[in-house]
């Protein structure tokens, strides 16, 4: 009879008891993974970013623009590999609940600075040709059910009009962390009917994106860039693909922060009712405790039989938890893309699901562990009759 | 049985407990030979420190002051972890209600005082099946204690407090909530481990039946230690 099967049973002795925990810890870990995958998913675009592409934006706000001149002064700049530029178009879809990000750019350029973007080759060509193609990322195109060839209607909301577009190019991401909910078209379309409808707002261009030869000397073209529209009608506030989609998450810092005390106090909670369900068994058991101690063995033997008990229940409900995760997750996402195009639980998530798991189990042992190692033999013996 | 050195010397025992600011004397200036190989019932009134007696001889309680010296060993003196150790070789222990691990089988309860003595797996199951056949339980290994009357709880119980061979059993009421059959059973058995074996027992009890039993009666009254007039050495 080795101490191992002693535990297990140890560990069943009130099934409903532990059966419940087990569950509590399930759920709680459950909870705590959604939680780090939320955060995740909102650091997502942060992860995606390449450190050797720069967003230059106008300095004032993003919401005005840039003139198109700008192009060939950064392509001069030393450093900068490739230039594209868009337009944020912000267009609606059949109804305001149907959002996905969508944008102009110069799709050539624009590929070639973001490769992890996959297109077969014929449907890359088409998309190339046709004016008033576009391309959607293959879950957006798999949600509204969209072929190559079809014609989608956008309405323009910077932008008024109806707007209509042909899809061409579905993309594939080349990892997994890519999004695949965008939406995007010839910046050309957008700027020669702009140019027709209201001439005062062509030739303007909302972001450019950079392409650096080596993301060594991102800082230097950031600067380089920045100096040399310096006191322009137009001053540019360049900074690396990172630091720009910071900036949008810095907005909604708090939530995130909220979000992250959240899913601790999650793990805080279950704690406490581990070391709840723990004394209440050690307490039971006071005067077996004491018969081992009784029969010559130690405090360590005790210590191991109660330690392991509790982090044997708790790496159950930890490992079931985790397990959870992974379908929880893909449902979540799936029913709120359009707010977490990623939503892919990490492996960090389960690194911290383990250490949960195992702090939860320590922590519920120490008290019940003191309590039987150091109570008096002759006083454990006498909680039996 | 007379002659022989005695095994259990106690010289001025005292022993109080502490309740709050409260000093509770319970034992006060007891001494008590016990020769090897006798059956010593130790009988008095609910209180009057019977157990805390037993628990100082069989190294599991301190005395405040005294000598305790069993099988030539002065146990006071003894660290915890030494005085665990020498539990596990010298004593045996049988409990009013049995005490035996309810998730473990009337066989692995026997086993368990020979996790801590390093026998091979082949001989831990000799000495269990030895044990379990002199309590005449060999047909009842795979049992768990809630499958057994408290009778062979209790024989489960001997097995494992003779498993280890040691020189001295210690009983705390072991017929105590036990039916008169079965009582008798127990008592039997536990002669047969004094005349067979030659094991020295020590037993608590109220019971006078069961106190027949024994060689030696003595009698804790407040804290004293009385001479049974009717001993029936
Ligand atoms: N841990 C303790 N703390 C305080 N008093 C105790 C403790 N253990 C025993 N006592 C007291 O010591 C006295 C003797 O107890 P005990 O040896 O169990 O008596 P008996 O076994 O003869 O019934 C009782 O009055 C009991 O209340
Ligand atoms: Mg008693």
């Amino acid at each position: 009879m080795q101490i191992l099967k002693l535990i297990f049973k140890n560990a069943f002795r009130h099934r409903l008891r532990t059966f419940l925990t087990i569950a509590g810890i399930s759920i709680a870990i459950l909870a705590f993974g959604l939680l780090r995958t939320v955060v995740d998913a909102w650091y997502a675009g942060v992860e995606a970013s390449a450190a050797n592409r720069l967003v230059s934006r106008n300095a004032i706000s993003l919401i005005f623009p840039l003139p198109f001149s700008y192009k060939e002064k950064i392509r001069q700049i030393e450093g900068v590999s490739i230039v594209s530029y868009g337009n944020w178009f912000g267009g609606i879809y059949i109804d305001e609940k149907n959002f996905f990000p969508n944008f102009a750019v110069e799709p050539k350029s624009y590929l070639e600075l973001y490769p992890e973007y996959v297109f077969q080759p014929d449907q890359l060509a088409a998309l190339l040709r046709d004016r008033k193609g576009f391309a959607a990322g293959r879950k957006l195109a798999e949600k509204y059910n969209w072929k190559p060839g079809d014609a989608v209607i956008l309405k323009g909301t910077i932008f008024p009009g109806e707007w209509e577009f042909v899809l061409r190019g579905i993309y594939k991401g080349r990892t997994k962390s890519v999004d695949e909910t965008q939406f995007f078209f010839h910046w050309n379309y957008l700027n020669e009917t702009v140019k027709k409808t209201n001439p005062g707002r062509a030739d303007q261009v909302g972001f450019y994106m950079i392409g650096v030869k080596n993301p060594n000397i991102a800082s230097n073209v950031t600067a380089a860039i920045d100096k040399t529209f310096k006191n322009s009608l137009a001053e540019t506030l360049t900074e690396t693909e990172k630091a720009f989609q910071m900036s949008f998450i810095s907005m909604s810092e708090a939530i995130v922060i909220a979000i992250q005390l959240v899913s601790f106090v999650v793990v805080i909670i279950i704690m406490a009712v581990m070391a709840n369900t723990m004394a209440m068994s050690s307490r039971e058991r006071i005067g077996e405790y004491a018969v081992f101690k009784t029969l010559g063995f130690g405090g360590m033997y005790i210590a191991v039989l109660i330690f392991g008990e509790s982090l044997f229940i708790s790496a159950t409900g930890c490992i079931i938890g985790a397990i959870l995760t992974f379908p929880a997750a893909k449902a979540f996402g799936n029913e709120m893309s359009q707010f977490f195009p990623i939503f892919i639980v990490s492996g960090n998530t389960i690194y911290l699901d383990a250490a949960a798991s195992v702090v939860i189990g320590i922590t519920a042992a120490i008290i019940p562990t003191y309590r039987a190692v150091t109570i008096r033999i002759a006083d454990g013996l006498r909680r039996i009759g | 049985m007379n002659g022989k050195r005695p095994i259990v010397e106690l010289r001025n025992i005292c022993k109080s407990y502490q309740r709050g600011s409260q000093n509770i004397p319970v034992l006060n200036d007891i001494t008590l030979d016990i020769k090897g190989g006798e059956f010593l019932a130790l009988m008095g009134p609910s209180g009057s420190g019977k157990s805390t007696l037993l628990n100082l001889i069989a190294g599991i309680d301190k005395a405040d002051s005294g000598v305790i010296n069993v099988a030539g060993i002065d146990i006071a003196a003894l660290s915890e972890t030494e005085l665990a150790g020498w539990r596990a070789a010298n004593v045996g222990f049988i409990f009013q209600f049995y005490n035996l691990i309810p998730v473990l089988t009337a066989f692995e309860n026997v086993e368990l005082p020979l996790l801590l003595s390093g026998l091979s797996k082949k001989e831990k199951k000799e000495h269990v099946e030895t044990a379990l056949g002199v309590v005449n339980l060999s047909d009842r290994l795979e049992h768990y204690p809630g499958e057994l009357s408290g009778g062979q709880q209790q024989r489960v119980a001997i097995a494992r407090a003779i498993v280890t061979d040691p020189a001295i059993i210690v009983a705390d009421e072991p017929t105590g909530d036990l039916d008169r059959v079965s009582a008798e059973e127990i008592l039997e058995l536990m002669e047969r481990l004094v005349h067979e074996l030659g094991k020295t027992i020590i037993m608590v009890t109220h019971d006078p039946r069961a106190a027949q039993k024994a060689h030696i009666i003595r009698h804790l009254d407040k804290g004293v230690l009385n001479a049974d007039p009717q001993a029936n050495i």
